[in-house]
C-alpha cells in the first residue's frame, strides 16, 4: 500500500520537477499580481489606513499559487487518460484509493513548493513574517488548500474527456474561486452579496488562515478557518475518489 | 487441454451500438490464441473487457480462475498487456517506467532490478534506459511497452495489435520475443491483429471476429479448410464478404478485393 502511494507521488513529483518551462511559467502570474498590485494599490490601502499592502496581500498570491498549481495537476488526470498512460494504472493490482491518495499527495507536494517559492520570492518585494513559530500552522494550512483543490481537479478531471473545457473551468472556476476569496482586499466593509458569496468560498478560509499564521491577522480565527477548510477538504476528496474510482475509459 | 481463458456469450453495446455480440470462446494453458478482424471489429472492446477496463453488458468470463467483473484484483494479477496506443509516462526514463510497474505489481526489489536488466536488454533497450521516453521512436516505445508487461511473468500476455506501425524488421524481432516467452514459460497468448501473415504464422489457434461477431475459430488449417480455400486472405474473405483493410486500401486494391468477393461467393 505505501509502496504504491510513493511511487505515484514520485512520478508526480518527478514529472513537476523535470518541466522547468512549467514551474517558471506559473511563477509569472503570482509574481505580476504581487508587483502590479503590491505597488499599484498599496499607496491606496496605505492612506485608508489599512496598513501594509504587501503584507496583506503576500498571503493571497500564496493561497492563489497553490490553487492552480494544484487544481492544475489534479486536472493533469485528462491528460492521462488521453495520453494513454491512466490505462497502465488501472489495469494494475492496486485499489484506485490508493492511486488517488499516491497522485493527490504528489499534486499537493507540487502545490506547496510553489506556494513557497511565493512565499520566498515576495521578501524581495518587502513582505516579511511577523511569527515563525506559528510558520507550521502556515504549512498546514498551505497542504489543506492544496489538498482541496487537488481532489476538486481529480474530481472534474475523471469526468473530462479533454481539455477543451479548461478554459470554462479557468474563467468560471479558478479565478472567481480567486478574486472572491479576501486574497486581493479585506472583506470587511464590502457589500453583502460579496460578503455572503466570499464565506461560501473555501479558499477565504484558506487565506484568511494563512494570514492568521504568517501575520497574525485574522477575520474568522484560526480555529474556525481550520475546521472549515478541513471539512470541505474531506468532502470534496471524498467526491474525487468517487469520481475517480468510477471511471472507465 | 484446460482453459485458461473462457468466455461465453460476451455482450457489449455502446449508445446502442453492439460491439461486441455473443461471442464466445475457450482458450487453452500455453496456447497462442489470434484475434483477427478489421479495425472497429470488436478487438479492442474485448480485450478491455477481459482486462478489467470495461465492464460487459451480458456473458460471463473466467480468466485464469477468476471473473474479471467480480473479482478484478484477482484477475489483473494473472495479465500483462500491451495496448495498442502508448500506454508509457513520456516524462519518465525507460527505467522509471519499468521501476513504476514492477512497483505497481509488488515485484520485491531485488527481483525487480534483475528482471528490469534482463527485459531490457532482451529488448536491445538496456543502453537507451536512463533516456526520457518522449525521445524514442515507435519501435522503441513498443519495445518497452512488451518489457514491462513481462516484468511481473504474467500467466497471460494480452497483445492489442503489437506490431501497427512498425516495420517488418522489427515486427519479427518482437514476434521472437513472444514466441520464446511462450515456449520458456508457458505464457499464454492472447493477440489481436488485422494482419494475415501475423495471425496465420504466429497462432495457433485463430477466432475471426467481424462487426462484433466470430465468424469462424480454429487452427490457420481448419479455417481455410471450413471457406475452402487456400490461403487465409481469401478464407476471410469468403467468411465475411470483405477484405480486412478494405478501408486503408486504394481504388485499385478495392476493385481486386470486390472480383475476389463476387468470385468467391459464384462458387
Amino acid at each position: 500500500m505505501i509502496s504504491v502511494i510513493y511511487i505515484m507521488w514520485l512520478r508526480q513529483i518527478k514529472r513537476y520537477f523535470r518541466s522547468k518551462a512549467r514551474i517558471v511559467g506559473s511563477l509569472g502570474q503570482p509574481l505580476l499580481f504581487l508587483l502590479v498590485f503590491g505597488f499599484g494599490m498599496g499607496p491606496t490601502f496605505e492612506q485608508a489606513g489599512q496598513g501594509n499592502y504587501i503584507q496583506f496581500l503576500t498571503p493571497g498570491i500564496i493561497a492563489m499559487s497553490i490553487l492552480f498549481t494544484a487544481m492544475f495537476s489534479g486536472i493533469e488526470i485528462v491528460f492521462d487518460k488521453q495520453f494513454g498512460f491512466l490505462k497502465e494504472t488501472l489495469v494494475a493490482p492496486v485499489s484506485r484509493l490508493e492511486i488517488m491518495i499516491g497522485r493527490t499527495l504528489g499534486g499537493a507536494t507540487t502545490a506547496v513548493f510553489q506556494g513557497l517559492t511565493v512565499l520566498v520570492l515576495s521578501y524581495a518585494v518587502g513582505f516579511r513574517l511577523t511569527n515563525f513559530f506559528t510558520f507550521p500552522l502556515a504549512l498546514l494550512f498551505m497542504f489543506i488548500i492544496a489538498f482541496l483543490f487537488t481532489g476538486l481537479g481529480t474530481a472534474i478531471g475523471s469526468k473530462l474527456e479533454d481539455m477543451h473545457a479548461f478554459q470554462l473551468i479557468m474563467n468560471f472556476l479558478l479565478m472567481p474561486l480567486f478574486f472572491l476569496s479576501g486574497a486581493l482586499f479585506p472583506l470587511t466593509g464590502v457589500p453583502k452579496v460579496l460578503s455572503v458569496v466570499a464565506r461560501l468560498n473555501p479558499l477565504t478560509y484558506g487565506v484568511d488562515g494563512l494570514r492568521a499564521s504568517l501575520l497574525g491577522v485574522t477575520q474568522f480565527s484560526l480555529a474556525n478557518d481550520f475546521i472549515i477548510l478541513a471539512s470541505v477538504t474531506a468532502v470534496i476528496l471524498a467526491i474525487g475518489n468517487r469520481f475517480f474510482s468510477k471511471m472507465q475509459i | 487441454m484446460k482453459s485458461i481463458i473462457s468466455v461465453k456469450n460476451l455482450t457489449k453495446k455502446f449508445n446502442g451500438l453492439t460491439a461486441v455480440d455473443n461471442v464466445s470462446f475457450e482458450i487453452g494453458r500455453g496456447e497462442i490464441f489470434a484475434f483477427l478482424g478489421p479495425n472497429g471489429a470488436g478487438k479492442t472492446t474485448t480485450i478491455k473487457i477481459l482486462t478489467t477496463l470495461l465492464l460487459p453488458d451480458a456473458g460471463k468470463i473466467v480468466l485464469n480462475g477468476a471473473d474479471p467483473v467480480t473479482s478484478p484484483d484477482a484477475v489483473r494479477n494473472s495479465f500483462g498487456i500491451v495496448f495498442q496506443d502508448s500506454s508509457l509516462d513520456d516524462e519518465l526514463t525507460a527505467y522509471e517506467n519499468m521501476e513504476f510497474h514492477g512497483v505497481l505489481y509488488k515485484v520485491p526489489k531485488e527481483k525487480r532490478q534483475k528482471r528490469i536488466r534482463t527485459l531490457l536488454d532482451l529488448v536491445d533497450l538496456w543502453n537507451e534506459r536512463d533516456k526520457l521516453v518522449k525521445t524514442f521512436s515507435g519501435g522503441m516505445k513498443r519495445r518497452l511497452e512488451i518489457a514491462r508487461g513481462l516484468l511481473h511473468h504474467p500467466k497471460i500476455f494480452f497483445l492489442d495489435e503489437p506490431t501497427l506501425g512498425l516495420d517488418p524488421q522489427t515486427r519479427n524481432h518482437i514476434w521472437e520475443y513472444i514466441k520464446d516467452l511462450n515456449k520458456n514459460h508457458q505464457t499464454t497468448i492472447f493477440f489481436t491483429t488485422h494482419y494475415m501473415d501475423e495471425a496465420e504464422r504466429n497462432a495457433k489457434c485463430i477466432a475471426i471476429i467481424d462487426h462484433g461477431r466470430i465468424v469462424a475459430q480454429g487452427t490457420p488449417n481448419q479455417i481455410k479448410r471450413k471457406a475452402k480455400k487456400q490461403n487465409l486472405e481469401d478464407a476471410f474473405i469468403a467468411l465475411t464478404g470483405h477484405a480486412i483493410r478494405q478501408e486503408q486500401t486504394n481504388n485499385t486494391d478495392n476493385m481486386k478485393a470486390r472480383i475476389r468477393v463476387w468470385r468467391g461467393r459464384r462458387r
